[in-house]
């Protein structure tokens, strides 16, 4: 995979998260007790042995730079490649943006300079572990222009796979049309595609000359020029693509095989080190079907939870069905539940906070209750 | 570049008292809190105190130290100027030996600290818990113009005849130094973490080396020589938790004291945080089935049993209906179902099959601690065999 480089595309305008992503990028999401959302991009890339990786970023992006730093924790700080964080590149005063292609014709020279031939593209709201190897070989098999990675979508519910785009394949396996509704098959398709470096760069240079700024109708508008192939992702795969979905995504993390698959088969995920000392039970804490990082002091009840890094549960609170972000602190006597904390929530004694397990709300970061 | 403080940590330690736990690795490789190696606390005294050059020096089985520390860079120690250095033994023009004794390991190195030209040099060991701000230290050091200043601490009397025991006068400073005595003056224990004026310690060093009779020992030869030519040795008082692990019980004692509701040793604190190298693992799952209470369980755990009064270090899975207790499971353990582990240190990689019971569960607390060293496999049957066999011992 040393001829291979990576791009995480931020570059979507949709906003699906409302409340969590207010003051963040979609990709800097807390999930799964300690990670964001680009950390399973990230992490997939690198441990498919792609060395160096852009971040094509968007906006609000305090939150996602200071938890990418210099690339370390995935291996990416590195002499040759390593990582690349780069903020749309728009003209002032005249600049205004309309599509994520523009943040790939301003970053041209991120692949024009670089010596390797394949690119692979993926978003970061589509959490899965997954190692690009096979995808890969097959696109070099297959001869294909472009192969675009989906998941088979059976098994999810409509609500589960709003907003998201479909692929039509023939039985050769080449993809014949995509929409943005569900076909018959359900075929996802997970917003991340291998190219050819060359092919790309020729792609962007007429999209743009066409005035085309979207990268998902760049890809469309070449279904009949070019073949395009798809390939089948068999592992687990989170949607992420409202409060709603966020919530049960995580939830799903309480069985112990969903766990298992998405923290590490194939790989580990990796992301910004916190060194949180082990967690602390004391005497009185009963937990139960619960995620936990480290660093929490659990006094308390805790069921049916996902709690984030440095949580604090004192005596007598009793937290059900719920996410806490990281450094919350839930008092003594306080009832929380079916709801989500942003990070930072601070709830004092004796308070009630409860939502509805369908549609959690969320406590917006820092609150004090 | 100068540094006003190089600190030496003595990491060469080969830990015979602690059994199998110490067969592949030295001393302060040893797995400790759920999460750390005990070199660990060293390391990170110095990344909070902000000394950022160190010199370890290894001896004993370096191999799990050496992959272990690397570059340094999980303590803040991956630096341009100074960072941290492996100082092993080696051979030079002349002739190369093991390092002889404490003060003749520093001896060995004097190029080492030159090479940075410092103040002051701290030495101290990769063998004990604590968390100390050895900047208060040198602080008092410079304050009191010292030539050496000794950290000691108040150890229980009773206790005082086990360690290097210091008389100092009420302004702190040393009198005399006794090293086991059989009747203590005072509790005052040295905590074998010293400051050195770099110049005054080099002579002593090369005055040590030349004398054939010397054990080369910083409590046995450099210090009582010091005191005996009058020069000026402090007493650094240290109050908060230490503890020398160097023993099974001590390591085990250790692990539990981290368990009390609110523990001596604050592992929570932002300003003393103790850094380790992460494993990358997940947060810890617990089952609607498990039970945890007093206990420090690390990410990466998949628990549907029981644990109490434990200690779970990465990556450790308790199957169902197992019970463990009073015990400390090392990194990557897998604990099967309906197994009972009572009192009983699990070296890491080791597969504790279904049933399986281990540890001397009639003797309740008062039972000898079981240890399985790295990698051991225990059956139902092999386990009750070993257990009978600790029990005739």
């Amino acid at each position: 995979m040393r001829n291979v480089i990576g791009v995480i595309n931020l570059g979507s305008t949709r906003t699906l998260l409302n409340e969590l992503t207010r003051n963040r990028s979609i990709a800097s999401v807390p999930f799964g007790g300690r990670y964001r959302f680009i950390d399973f991009a990230l992490s997939n890339m690198v441990n498919t042995g792609i060395q160096k990786v852009a971040v094509f970023t968007l906006n609000k992006s305090r939150s996602l730079m200071d938890h990418l730093g210099s690339g370390k924790e995935w291996d990416l700080d590195r002499k040759q490649g390593g990582l690349f964080i780069l903020p749309p590149a728009i003209s002032y005063p005249y600049g205004e943006y309309r599509g994520d292609l523009q943040n790939f014709y301003g970053h041209i020279d991120y692949f024009n300079r670089s010596k390797e031939s394949y690119v692979i593209v993926s978003s970061s709201h589509m959490i899965c572990n997954l190692n690009y190897q096979e995808a890969f070989e097959r696109h070099l098999a297959t001869g294909a222009d472009i192969t675009l990675l989906y998941k088979d979508a059976k098994g999810m519910t409509d609500d589960d796979i709003a907003s998201c785009e479909f692929l039509g394949i023939d039985e050769t396996g080449r993809v014949r049309k995509m929409q943005d509704r569900p076909t018959d098959e359900r075929l996802l398709y997970m917003e991340t595609f291998i190219i050819s470096k060359k092919l790309l760069v020729d792609l962007i240079e007429k999209s743009f000359r066409q005035e085309e700024v979207s990268s998902l109708n760049m890809i469309k508008n070449s279904l009949l020029t070019l073949n395009i192939v798809a390939y089948e992702h068999r592992g687990h795969l989170s949607v992420v693509n409202s409060i709603e979905s966020y919530y049960k995504h995580s939830m799903n993390l309480l069985n112990p095989d969903v766990w298992r698959n998405l923290f590490f088969e194939p790989g580990l995920v990796y992301t910004k080190i916190k060194d949180e000392p082990p967690t602390k039970y004391v005497v009185d804490a009963q937990v139960r079907n619960s995620l936990i990082a480290n660093g929490c002091v659990i006094e308390g009840t805790v069921e049916n939870c996902i709690l984030f890094r440095g949580v604090k549960v004192r005596k007598g609170a009793v937290i059900r069905d719920s996410i806490i972000m990281q450094d919350c602190e839930i008092d003594e006597g306080s009832f929380i539940e079916g709801v989500i904390f942003d990070k930072e929530v601070m709830i004092s004694k004796d308070k009630r906070i409860t939502g509805d397990k369908n549609a959690p709300s969320v406590i917006t970061k820092r609150s004090i209750v | 570049m100068k540094k006003q403080v190089v600190a030496m940590l003595l990491a060469g330690g080969e830990g015979k008292r602690l059994g199998v736990l110490t067969q592949k690795l030295a001393k302060p490789a040893v797995h400790y809190g759920g999460k750390y190696r005990i070199i660990d606390f060293a390391l990170s005294n110095c990344c909070n105190s902000g000394i950022d050059t160190v010199g370890v020096l290894t001896q004993y089985q370096p191999l799990v130290l050496n992959s272990y520390i690397g570059i340094g860079s999980s303590w803040d120690l991956d630096r341009k100027n100074g960072g941290v250095t492996l100082l092993p033994p080696f051979v030079q023009q002349g002739g190369g030996e093991w390092y002889k004794g404490t003060a003749n390991a520093i001896y060995q190195n004097i190029n080492f600290i030159d090479g940075h030209d410092p103040d002051y040099v701290l030495v101290i060991s990769g063998d004990h818990i604590y968390q100390m701000d050895y900047s208060q230290m040198i602080a008092t050091h410079k304050r009191n113009g010292a030539d050496a200043t000794i950290a000691v601490i108040e150890v229980p009397w009773e206790e005082a005849s086990r360690f290097g025991i210091m008389n100092v006068d009420d302004r702190g400073r040393i009198l005399d130094f006794a090293e086991k005595p059989a009747e203590p003056k005072t509790n005052l224990a040295s905590m074998g973490i010293y400051i050195f004026t770099w110049e005054v310690l080099k002579a002593y060093l090369v005055a040590d080396e030349g004398n054939p009779d010397s054990s080369n020992d910083f409590g046995k030869d450099i210090i009582p020589a010091m005191l005996r030519e009058e020069r000026i040795l402090q007493s650094y008082r240290f109050r908060g938790y230490w503890k020398d692990v160097g023993t099974i019980d001590s390591l085990w004692e250790s692990n539990m004291d981290l368990l009390a509701d609110l523990p001596e040793l604050n592992l929570h604190a932002q300003d003393s945080r103790i850094y380790s190298v992460n494993p990358n693992q997940p947060p810890q799952y617990v089952a609607d089935s498990a039970r945890i209470n007093r206990s420090l369980i690390n990410e990466g755990c998949l628990v549907f049993g029981e644990v109490d009064h434990s200690v779970l270090f990465y990556g450790v899975h308790v199957g169902r209906n197992a019970v463990v207790r009073d015990s400390i499971i090392m990194p990557n353990v897998r604990i099967g179902e309906n197994v009972t582990i009572h009192k009983a240190i699990i070296g890491g990689n080791s597969v504790i099959e279904d049933g399986a019971v281990i540890g001397d569960i009639e003797a309740g607390p008062s039972a000898e601690i079981v240890v399985y060293g790295e990698g051991s496999c225990l059956t139902a049957d092999v386990s009750t065999q070993v257990a009978t066999a600790s029990e005739e011992k």
